[in-house]
C-alpha cells in the first residue's frame, strides 16, 4: 500500500513524525521545551502514555539525549526531538550513543542561528548533522523529508536504520516541514519489528553479563572500534544512499537541494517560470549522510551547472563540490535569516547565474 | 592447637570473596575508599539475591572502571548524567535495580541538573554517591564537597570560601524536595561505619525493590592520595574533619518513625 492509497488525516509534520514513531515501535521519548518543535513533544506526551511507552519532560536537553541512552541501553526503541540550539546541547549525548553504539532517533526541526536567532525555518544545521556534530570520529545517518507525509515516512525508517546500524540517526527536519499541515496516511507503514537486542541491559538471569561503554583506553583497542564504524559507514553508503531527481534528463542546470528549499525547486522544475532560459532538473538528497555523492556526479558531464539552494549560507554545497571533484561549475543560491525561497526568485538567480559574464567565459 | 580444630577452621571460612565479584586486582590506590564501596555493594547484591536483576551505571571518575569488579550487567554514562541514564533505564526495566554510582565532581558539580531533577521526580533508583571532596581521576582539583581550606591542585592555597564557595551538603539539599525516599549519609572509616554503609544499601535497594522511591547512600571516603595522607591519617581526618563538615546519619527515611542513625 502507498501512503495515498491509506486513510488520509490533516497533521502537521511534527505530529506526523510523533505519529510514526510511535508506530515504529517507539517505546521511550524524553524532550525539552523549544520552538519550532513544540507540537511533537506534546503529540507524545499525550499519546505515547496511552499507546504502551513511557514520555518524560527532561530537565534539559543533555537530561533528554542521556535519558535515551538509558532506554536505548535497556532494549527500547527511543527518540527525543529538539531545534537547533536544543541540539547543539545533545550532541555531547549523540557522540556517547555512537561511541557506545546505541541506536537512537533524534529529530531537529531547524531554526535559525548562530545563537538564539530566531524561530523561522532554517537549514543551519546542515554542518552539525552531517559531520558527526559532537566529539570524536562517528557520523550520523541523517534523513531530510520535503514534506508532512515524507517527514512521518522518514522518521519510521530511522528505528529499522538506528537498529541496523546500531547508530544514532537524525531525521533534519525544519519550521516548515514541521509546523506546515499536510493531509497524511499511517495505513502503509508495516507493524514494527525491531530486531533482537541481544547486547541490551535487561538484568535477565542466566547470561553472562552485558556491558555497554565507550571507553577503549588502549589505543589498538580504539582503533579496532574506528575501524568498526568505519565498516558500518561503509555499508551504509553502499546499501543505504537515498535520492530522487525530477525534470528533464537533458537539463542543463541541475538544482541541488533538499527540505523545504527541495519543496520549491519541484515547483521550478514542474512549472518553470516564463523566461527561464534552461531545462531546469532537480536532484534531491534524502540522506544527507551518507550523501549520494556518485550519484550526484553523474550528472557533471550532462549539464552546463549545478545550483545547491539552500536556507543558509552554503553549507551543503561543499559536498557538492566534493561530490564532482571539479567535474562542472558549482554554484550556490543561498536564503538567509530564515526566508524561505520562493519559485521565482529560484528562477532568477539560475537566469543571473549563467548569464552572467563569468559564464560567458565559461563557454 | 589440635588437628582437628586446624580442620574446622579450614572448612567454615570466616571471609571470602562474595560471588558478585570479579577476581581480578582493583585499580584503585592503597587506602581508597572504592574499593570498599564495592565490596560492600557486591555483599548486598548477594544477601538480597538480585545480582543478575541488577544494572549499574558507572561514573566517569576513578570509579569507571566499576565494571570491571562487580559482576552484573553496567552501562557508562556521560560525565554528570548517570541519573538521566539511569531513568531511560528504571522506566524501560521497572522490576529491574537500577542505581547509579557516582562521584562528587560527577554528582554533585557537572551533574547537579541531573541529581537534583531525578530526584524530584521520584525516580525509583537508587544513587550510591561517593564523596571524597575532590577529583581523583583528573590528579586533585577541587571538588563541590572539598573542605573551606582543603588544599587541591585547584586551590594551591586552600579553598577560599569567599570566592570558591563552601562545600555542598547534597543530602541536605536533597532533603528540600517532596519526592526522595530515603537519603543517609555512611562513611567507610571504621568497620563499624563500613557495617552501617552496608545496612543503609541494603535498606536503599529494598526501598527500590519495593517501589518506595528514590534512595541516595552518600559515603564519605577516603582519598590518600590527593588528600596526601596516609590511609591510617585518611580514616581519622574522615572521623576528626570531614564528617565534622557532613554529619552522618539518616537525613530522610520516610518509612522510618524516627531518625536513627543506622
Amino acid at each position: 500500500m502507498s501512503a495515498k492509497e491509506g486513510k488520509q488525516v490533516l497533521y502537521s509534520g511534527n505530529e506526523a513524525a510523533g505519529e510514526a514513531a510511535i508506530r515504529a515501535g517507539c517505546r521511550f521519548y524524553a524532550g525539552y521545551p523549544i520552538t519550532p518543535q513544540n507540537r511533537l513533544t506534546a503529540y507524545m506526551a499525550d499519546q505515547l502514555p496511552l499507546r504502551g511507552g513511557v514520555f518524560v519532560q527532561a530537565e534539559s536537553e543533555l537530561a533528554a539525549i542521556n535519558m535515551l541512552y538509558g532506554a536505548s541501553a535497556a532494549g527500547a526503541r527511543c527518540m527525543t526531538s529538539s531545534s537547533s540550539p536544543g541540539i547543539s546541547l545533545k550532541q555531547e549525548g549523540i557522540s556517547y550513543l555512537a561511541g557506545s553504539e546505541l541506536p537512537a532517533v533524534i529529530i531537529n526541526v531547524q531554526r535559525c542561528g548562530p545563537g538564539l536567532g530566531n524561530i523561522a525555518p532554517s537549514q543551519g544545521d546542515y554542518y552539525q548533522a552531517t559531520r558527526g556534530g559532537g566529539h570524536g570520529d562517528y557520523r550520523c545517518i541523517v534523513l531530510a523529508p520535503a514534506g508532512v507525509q515524507e517527514f512521518g515516512d522518514l522518521t519510521y525508517d530511522a528505528f529499522d536504520l538506528a537498529d541496523r546500524y546500531r547508530n544514532p540517526v537524525m531525521v533534519l527536519s525544519d519550521g516548515m516541514i514541521g509546523q506546515m499541515m499536510e493531509p497524511v496516511s499511517f495505513d502503509h507503514l508495516p507493524p514494527a519489528s525491531p530486531p533482537p537486542r541481544p547486547w541490551a541491559l535487561t538484568g535477565e538471569p542466566g547470561r553472562d553479563r552485558n556491558l555497554i561503554k565507550s571507553l577503549r583506553l588502549d589505543a589498538a583497542d580504539m582503533e579496532g572500534f574506528h575501524r568498526k564504524l568505519l565498516a558500518k559507514y561503509a555499508e551504509a553508503q553502499e546499501k543505504d544512499v537515498r535520492f530522487e531527481t525530477s525534470g528533464p534528463q537533458d537539463a542543463e542546470v541541475l538544482l541541488v537541494a533538499y527540505g523545504t528549499s527541495a519543496r520549491i525547486c519541484g515547483q521550478v522544475v514542474e512549472k518553470p517560470p516564463p523566461g527561464l532560459p534552461f531545462r531546469v532538473a532537480l536532484f534531491r538528497p534524502i540522506t544527507l549522510w551518507p550523501f549520494p555523492g556518485r550519484q550526484l556526479a553523474e550528472w557533471a558531464g550532462r549539464v552546463r551547472g549545478m545550483v545547491a539552494v539552500e536556507m543558509n549560507a552554503g553549507q551543503m554545497v561543499d559536498d557538492v563540490r566534493l561530490s564532482v571533484a571539479g567535474g562542472c561549475r558549482v554554484e550556490l543560491l543561498s536564503w538567509l535569516g530564515g526566508r524561505v525561497p520562493e519559485a521565482a526568485g529560484i528562477a532568477e538567480g539560475i537566469a543571473s547565474l549563467f548569464a552572467s559574464p563569468r559564464e560567458a567565459r565559461a563557454q | 592447637m589440635s588437628t582437628e580444630q586446624e580442620t574446622e577452621l579450614t572448612a567454615k571460612p570466616l571471609y571470602r570473596r562474595p560471588a558478585a565479584m570479579h577476581e581480578v586486582t582493583t585499580h584503585y590506590c592503597a587506602g581508597c575508599g572504592h574499593g570498599t564501596m564495592h565490596r560492600v555493594l557486591a555483599e548486598v547484591l548477594d544477601e538480597l539475591g538480585i545480582r543478575e536483576r541488577t544494572i549499574g551505571v558507572a561514573p566517569v571518575g576513578c570509579a569507571v572502571l566499576a565494571y570491571n569488579y562487580v559482576d552484573i550487567d553496567w552501562t557508562e554514562a556521560a560525565h554528570g548524567r548517570p541519573p538521566a541514564v539511569a531513568t531511560g533505564l528504571k522506566r524501560m526495566l521497572p522490576d529491574r535495580i537500577v542505581f547509579t554510582y557516582q562521584g562528587d565532581g560527577d554528582l554533585a558539580s557537572i551533574g547537579m541538573a541531573e541529581t537534583i531533577h531525578a530526584a524530584n521526580r521520584g525516580e525509583n533508583i537508587t544513587i550510591i554517591f561517593i564523596n571524597n571532596a575532590v577529583y581523583g581521576m583528573t590528579q586533585g582539583q577541587m571538588a563541590p564537597t572539598t573542605l573551606v581550606g582543603q588544599r587541591t591542585a585547584t586551590t594551591p592555597r586552600g579553598r577560599d570560601a569567599a570566592t570558591e564557595g563552601h562545600p555542598i551538603r547534597m543530602c541536605e539539599l536533597l532533603n528540600q524536595l517532596h519526592a526522595p525516599a530515603f537519603l543517609v549519609r555512611t562513611t567507610v572509616s571504621s568497620p563499624k561505619h563500613v557495617r552501617q554503609a552496608k545496612r543503609a544499601l541494603k535498606k536503599a535497594f529494598q526501598y527500590q525493590m519495593e517501589g518506595v522511591g528514590f534512595s541516595l547512600v552518600e559515603v564519605l571516603s577516603p582519598c590518600p592520595t590527593y588528600w596526601r595522607m596516609t590511609p591510617v591519617e585518611s580514616c581519622r581526618h574522615i572521623d576528626e574533619a570531614v564528617s565534622k563538615v557532613f554529619p552522618l546519619g539518616v537525613i530522610r527515611d520516610v518509612k522510618a518513625d524516627d531518625r536513627e542513625t543506622d
